[in-house]
């Protein structure tokens, strides 16, 4: 409690951000915007593409909390493959090109009321509990390539095997589903 | 920095995909919300490490491990969607309602009282046939 | 043997031939008239020994009690004086003759097995009743008469008349058992034991606390039973059933049970003055009523059945001034003439194909058709109209010099009020009069009918015409044993009094020769050529009990000018035919509220209780209809649902801590 009295009384305000913090407004304004956009449009293909946008500005908020190496494999495995295969699946789907009427469900109202309520919900809370939080970004380096090599195969090698097979089952099974079967060949 | 800028731009991002799967008719689009979703809990995730100066750096570890999985998850709802458009003509997700009773079935009204569990696959059966045709 | 196992015999014959009889009467039908028919008679005949060792002495008690039945127990004794002796004869010898005479009569009936089994049980029950020294043991043989008395008046259960009868003679009779069954148990409460030795003991010592109401509630049941004012109304349209079963009911069962039950327990209703005035009065209206009803009827059956009720007024008038011997006196001597004068009526009805006397005055020649019928007959009316020195003479002497001696206040066996006595001997002597009007009209119309010549149905079979004359010699000679029969009862003089016998006599010739008047002045005035027969039966060998059967179904005709009964009661002629409208009464007082009560009922069920239960059934349906208009199968709204809830959820924790970190 003293502690936290403490670092609140060091904290600078809202009122007065430093240039980080402006940078990571804005770019978490364009990814908010590209991110309604996404949920919102019309025109499935504009969907996909406005997710692009809307992941790469969280690339630019990793790299701004100092998460190097996250960003580098946010571009990577987001904007570069599952875009891609989501744009492929609407292909292959023949997603209409173009404005589709019928884009949003009948549900869109209750998911509208839902949406915000736990935006609101989550908002008051996480602000009345971070009010005063702040992040130390000048200390040691936390996110680089290096720094994140090191634990992940020093103290997270199991999981990171784990997970390996856990992609080969993936793979497979995708493959498995998508196979068309013998008979309707 | 302070901590609320990167956790309420999370939370939104949350609730924007949010709607998303609860609004988007395709089912790819759907797919993409929940893309969104994630990556919001990932910024959480990376935000929380670095205030945190885990030694471990679980935050980030875990970001990885989800975008692992985002990425599995991704390539095998894709190859779901693939399948259902394939065997219903369909990717619409308010469109398959296998689960629900036919309406326009015997049982549909309060007063009649017909026993449920009719067989109801003939119709799927028949798009089915013409989406293969 | 010993007299007791001898006793014990007698019930239990007859029931094992009727229980043989209901189990082999399909399989083995060669057995079915020996099972029927043995018993009984060996019964008769052990009955007979039982009473000449018995000899009117020292009564026979024996008991055993077979478990322990609580508070007051209950005993399977006997106790057998010289009232059980001689009335166990008597129902045995007319079980005989009836289930000799059902051989003939209902030769060809299919379901003659069943019939002679319940005949036998219906013997075998009245046999406990007569024997038996405990009251429980007596109630058993009570109700299971009443139970076989409904199967065997529903005999022709094809026609509507009979099932009705029948169900008219449970009800009615179950009427008085109830109030019969809870006298029983105040009795046996106030006397602490339901043995009839106990029962008397306690009189004796004067322990009974509640005499009227136990007497009044026992009377109910009696009346029931015996078909005393008001509960008679069964017992005319028991005719419904065969003719053998009225002679059994009427002669020696069922309306029998009712006057022994009183003369054994006699003392209890003596205890009470106005149990025996309510007797008295009951008998007296019974009498004069019946009296009147029976001068009135057409059917010769019902003749017989208010006859019947009205000897009945006259045991219980004897009763009521308090000379029991008296009572049984006339049961026995009634019981041999009416069981007569029913089988030779059923022989009559064969002979004739109908049972309406109308229909028998317009046939001639009756009387030579049935030769038997017609002199036993005749012996058993004279009986009844109490003509020196047939039976009924002695015995009706009997019961009015009992009256008169009440009413002038001399020499009582038991206590009675002088009012019971004037009141007996006053409608007495009344129904003399009517008894032998009544008597000779019906022998006048069945025998001396003129008109086209009587349906020749070739001779009555000998089981019939044989039991006839058997049951003739009592009719004919029973009352001269007047002077041996004291010692059997309580050794109280049954013999006749001039005064008695003068008046009696002299009012039944008054009748009698009143109703021969009369029927002779109307046939001189209506043309000989003028009636037409009226319609019947017409089986040339045809069973007799068929024969009856069918004649249920004949009209009875309204008017007949030559009915001397229509002269005799003029404008009372109506409702004494319609037995005073007592159904009508009854209809108002119990059938149209029980009717309204079972519709209410039926209204509640159908409308009130049923809502409920349908009500129960839609509202689930009506609530799994609104479920399942949620499940549309729709996985978003699904979702949407689950994600609002977690909401919901959220907030309300968030809230809650903020209260509690608040606080």
């Amino acid at each position: 409690m003293i502690l936290a009295a403490q670092a609140a009384a060091e904290t600078p305000g809202f009122l007065s951000p430093s240039g980080v913090e402006i940078v990571f407004l804005l770019v978490g304004l364009v990814t908010l915007g590209a991110a309604v956009v996404t949920v919102t449009t019309r025109q499935l293909v504009h969907a996909a593409l406005w997710l692009v946008v809307a992941l790469g500005g969280l690339a630019v908020e990793y790299l701004l909390l100092t998460a190097e190496f996250i960003a580098w494999v946010q571009v990577l495995i987001y904007v570069g493959s599952v875009v891609v295969l989501l744009l492929f699946g609407l292909m292959l789907t023949k997603a209409p090109i173009g404005r589709s009427p019928d884009a949003d469900s009948g549900n869109r109202p209750v998911a509208l009321g839902v949406a915000l309520a736990a935006a609101a919900a989550l908002v008051w809370v996480v602000v009345d509990a971070f009010r005063t939080t702040w992040i130390d970004l000048d200390g040691a380096v936390q996110g680089s390539t290096e720094v994140t090599g090191a634990t992940l195969f020093k103290h997270w090698v199991l999981p990171f095997e784990a997970l390996s097979v856990l992609l080969l089952a993936a793979l497979v099974g995708a493959i498995v589903l998508s196979r068309k079967k013998e008979q309707e060949r | 920095m302070h901590l609320a800028y990167p956790a309420v731009l999370a939370a939104l991002l949350f609730c924007v995909g949010v709607y998303g799967v609860l609004a988007r008719r395709n089912a790819i689009l759907v797919l993409m919300s929940v893309e969104l979703m994630l990556n919001a809990v990932n910024l959480n995730l990376v935000a929380f490490d670095v205030w945190l100066r885990d030694t471990l750096h679980a935050g980030q570890a875990l970001t990885l491990f989800t975008i692992a999985v985002a990425a599995a998850e991704i390539g095998i709802g894709l190859a779901i969607v693939l399948m259902v458009h394939r065997n219903r003509g369909t990717a619409d997700v308010d469109r398959l309602r296998d689960t629900a009773e036919r309406p326009g079935s015997p049982d549909d009204g309060p007063d009649d009282g017909g026993a449920p569990g009719t067989p109801t696959d003939e119709t799927p059966h028949g798009e089915k046939a013409e989406a293969t045709a | 043997m010993t007299t007791t196992t001898l006793a014990v015999l007698v019930p239990l014959l007859p029931f094992l031939g009727s229980v043989a009889g209901l189990l082999l009467g399909r399989t083995a039908p060669g057995f079915v008239r020996p099972l029927a028919v043995l018993p009984t008679l060996v019964a008769a005949v052990l009955a007979a020994v039982v009473a000449a060792r018995q000899g009117g002495g020292k009564a026979i008690d024996a008991a055993t009690q077979l478990t322990p039945t609580g508070s007051v127990p209950i005993d399977l004794a006997l106790y057998i004086d010289g009232f059980a002796a001689l009335v166990a004869v008597l129902v045995g010898v007319v079980a005989t003759c009836v289930q000799i005479y059902s051989t003939g009569y209902l030769r060809d009936d299919p379901r003659y097995p069943s019939y002679a089994a319940l005949v036998s049980l219906f013997t075998s029950a009245m046999l406990l009743v007569v024997y038996s020294g405990d009251l429980m043991v007596l109630l058993v043989g009570w109700e299971i008469m009443g139970i076989c008395s409904y199967f065997l008046v529903g005999h022709y259960w094809e026609t509507p008349e009979a099932r009705a009868a029948s169900l008219k003679a449970f009800l009615v009779t179950k009427l008085g058992d109830v109030p019969f069954l809870i006298g029983l148990f105040a009795l046996a409460t106030d006397a602490g034991t339901f043995r009839i030795t106990g029962v008397l003991d306690a009189v004796a010592s004067g322990g009974l606390d509640h005499p009227t109401l136990i007497a009044l509630l026992l009377l109910a049941g009696v009346a029931g039973k015996s078909a005393q004012f008001p509960l008679h109304t069964w017992l005319p349209d028991a005719m419904a059933g065969p003719t053998p079963v009225s002679a059994l009911i009427h002669a020696a069962t069922m309306v029998a049970a009712g006057i022994y039950f009183t003369a054994r327990l006699l003392p209890v209703f003596a205890e009470s003055a106005a149990a025996m005035t309510v007797l008295a009065v009951m008998a007296a209206i019974t009498m004069v009523g019946s009296a009147l009803a029976a001068l009135a009827q057409d059917d010769i059956k019902r003749v017989l059945a208010y006859s019947t009720i009205g000897q009945l007024g006259y045991m219980a008038g004897a009763l009521a001034v308090g000379d029991r011997g008296a009572a049984v006196f006339h049961l026995l001597s009634h019981a041999a003439f009416k069981a007569l004068l029913f089988l030779a009526a059923g022989t009559v009805i064969h002979a004739a194909g109908t049972n309406s006397l109308t229909a028998m005055s317009r046939m001639s020649g009756l009387a030579k058709r049935v030769p038997d019928a017609y002199w036993t007959m005749t012996v058993a009316l004279l009986a009844l109209a109490a003509i020196p020195p047939f039976a009924g003479f002695f015995s009706k002497e009997a019961v009015l010099v009992a009256a008169e001696h009440t009413a002038l206040g001399d020499q009582t066996i038991q206590p009675a009020p002088a009012g019971a006595g004037w009141t007996v001997l006053v409608a007495g002597l009344l129904t003399a009069l009517l008894t032998a009007a009544y008597a000779l009209r019906l022998w006048l119309r069945t025998f001396r009918g003129r008109g086209a010549e009587a349906p020749d149905h070739g001779r009555q079979p000998i089981a019939m015409t044989t039991v006839l004359w058997v049951l003739a010699i009592p009719s004919l000679g029973f009352g001269l044993t007047v002077t041996y029969l004291d010692d059997w009862f309580d050794g109280h003089a049954l013999t006749p009094t001039v005064t008695t016998a003068v008046l009696g006599t002299g009012l039944a010739a008054a009748g009698a020769v009143i109703t021969y008047a009369v029927w002779r002045t109307l046939a001189a005035r209506t043309p000989v050529a003028g009636p037409v027969p009226l319609p019947h039966v017409a089986h040339p060998d045809a069973d007799a009990g068929l024969v009856e059967a069918e004649a249920l179904h004949l009209p009875h005709p309204a008017e007949d000018p030559a009915d001397p009964g229509r002269a005799l009661l003029g404008s009372l002629h109506a409702p004494a035919a319609d037995g005073f409208h007592l159904d009508a009464v009854y209809r108002a007082a119990f059938v149209r509220p029980v009717l309204a009560a079972a519709s209410l009922v039926r209204f509640l069920d159908r409308e009130v209780v049923d809502t409920y239960v349908r009500a129960a059934g839609t509202s689930a349906k009506g609530l799994g209809w609104l479920v399942r208009r949620a499940q549309t199968g729709n996985v978003q709204t699904y979702l949407s649902a689950l994600l609002a809830g977690s909401v919901v959820l959220v907030i309300a924790a968030v809230a809650l801590a903020n209260a509690v970190a608040g606080a």
